[in-house]
């Protein structure tokens, strides 16, 4: 490969794959069975991404294992009727042309898994999205390091990623102890938990006592946020995650969440007041949260514009369902393939967000400029009907 | 002077130095070669051509495309040499087959030296 025989691209892609495996002393490569590509958003990549990303499908860029896509800075469908700039809607098309010619599969999604790109336990995976990596570690027990989106559009193009990381059996090993003395209701519960945590072992691989239970939402609500206040790629909880019966937790630092710390987290991540706007479906809303949003403003009007950010394959059952009407009828809205996050919804004229997502309280205010209103779904949604 | 090779490929030319690490996107123009992060200590010269040498990058990882636009634009630095390249920059010069060369002591590179890179065998070398 590194000779050139099956062309530049191949060849350029397999280089950065060896230099990185270098890099972090990997002592081969290995194969993967899926990607998830991020870096898709114009907004995020701009013109020196797009221009790279046309380039590189225009020289014959292929993926040669299942690769699924984060998603793009609009709804695909929608965009105009969300305010969206046509000089950014052209752009971010041009991003989707490029992946759809180098055979990505068009999910659109941070959240691969509830969309059919599904690992096993154990098997090698290359992803970016820290959520879906976070998820695909931790709930699932895949393997992968954090990669970046050259790196994951890489090892798509190889179907390899150095063996290093999280892709070995040592480096899987908490290294914190976190003792949960509170019960964790909400998802914002479980969101609030991860951005403490996060904020305190950085990239560490944190171990969960005193979680009673976990739905897969709460989950991924929990190692998304992790993911954005620090770097966290894997986390045990006792009794809940696969890998967790394997460890040895003696001797580990301990992190203390109670009562106070859950209170003092709100509070920290509560920037403003009075939301212009509520955003859900941060990561992207699973099928199961569409119906319980839809359950709470069924028969209600709403005085705030709500939002619920899901995929194109979760909206559609949703549609089918009958959930998008009656969400609509409140005067909500279900936005499909994008986020807030990757939106720019800091040129829609919003200044002040409500969220129950840890992820999407951490970023709001620098990604977006916005001002912060981090409460459950059933406070934010209380505050918003007639 | 022998260190690692990042990047193959040979080029000889002027060198650019910045002691201060550089963060290409928003830190250097795609279009012109031009740095434009303010206050940077390279802030105003033109990286086109010039044997680039600085400690490692920084900031958005974004960075790596802009490295590839450089190169796109005819506006690329002729090499790059690191006291130790990180990611972006890695990914970037791979990406855009500029040569790269790291692991070498660049405190003896003085801006306006003229400097051979042959990343091929991680060597660097001041020939005037």
């Amino acid at each position: 490969m590194l000779r050139g025989e099956y062309g530049e691209v191949i060849e350029r892609s397999f280089r950065l794959l060896v230099r990185l495996g270098e890099i972090y002393g990997a002592d081969r490569m290995i194969p993967v069975s899926s990607v998830q590509v991020a870096g898709v958003s114009y907004k995020s990549i701009g013109d020196p991404g797009l221009e790279f990303l046309e380039d590189y499908a225009s020289k014959g860029a292929r993926v040669r294992v299942p690769t699924t896509l984060n998603p793009p800075g609009m709804d695909l469908e929608d965009w105009e009727d969300f305010g969206i700039p046509a000089d950014f809607a052209e752009k971010q098309m041009r991003i989707i042309d490029a992946f759809r010619e180098m055979g990505v599969m068009l999910t659109a999604t941070c959240t691969p898994y509830l969309v059919g790109n599904l690992p096993r336990f154990g098997e090698h995976i290359a992803w970016s999205e820290s959520s879906a990596v976070s998820f695909a570690n931790s709930v699932i027990g895949a393997r992968t390091n954090r990669e970046g989106g050259p790196s994951a559009l890489a090892s798509a193009i190889c179907g390899l990623t150095p063996n290093y990381g999280l892709h070995l059996d040592e480096n899987r090993k908490p290294n914190f102890l976190v003792k949960v003395s509170v019960e964790l209701k909400s998802n914002s519960d479980f969101g609030a938990l991860g951005c403490y945590v996060g904020n305190i072992v950085k990239n560490g691989i944190p171990y969960f006592r005193g979680i009673k239970n976990a739905d897969v939402d709460q989950l991924k609500s929990l190692g998304a946020a992790m993911a954005a206040s620090g770097a966290v790629a894997l986390y045990h909880v006792d009794g809940i995650t696969p890998e967790a019966r394997l460890m040895d937790i003696s001797g580990l630092q301990t992190i203390e969440f109670g009562e106070e710390e859950l209170k003092e987290t709100y509070e920290k991540l509560n920037t403003g007041n009075d939301p212009d706007i509520i955003i859900l479906g941060c990561p992207h809303a699973s099928l199961r949260e569409i119906s319980s949003l839809a359950g709470k403003l069924k028969g209600k009007k709403l005085k705030k514009r709500v939002w619920i950010c899901t995929s194109r394959f979760t909206k559609e059952a949703a549609k089918k369902m009958g959930l998008v009407e009656i969400i609509e009828k409140a005067g909500g809205r279900v936005v499909a393939d994008t986020c807030m996050v990757v939106s720019p919804i800091e040129r829609m004229g919003f200044k002040t967000v409500g969220v129950d997502s840890g992820k999407a309280a951490n970023y709001l205010p620098g990604f977006c400029k916005q001002a912060v209103v981090f409460k459950s779904v059933d406070e934010l949604i209380r505050e918003a009907v007639l | 002077m022998r260190g690692r090779m990042i990047s193959p490929g040979k080029a000889e030319g002027e060198a650019l130095v910045s002691k201060e690490p550089i963060g290409f996107y928003g830190g250097v123009d795609p279009k012109t070669g031009i740095v434009i992060e303010r206050g940077h200590e390279l802030e105003g010269k033109c990286i086109k051509d010039k044997i680039l040498v600085f400690p490692h990058g920084k900031g958005s990882t974004v960075g790596s495309y802009v490295i590839y636009g450089l190169m796109k634009n005819g506006v690329a630095p002729a090499a790059i040499v690191n006291k130790e390249t990180e990611t972006i920059v890695a990914t970037g010069a791979i990406l855009a087959g500029i040569a790269c060369v790291d692991g070498v002591d660049i405190e003896k590179i003085k801006t306006g030296d003229r400097v051979r890179v042959n990343a091929d065998e991680a060597t660097v070398e001041i020939v005037g």
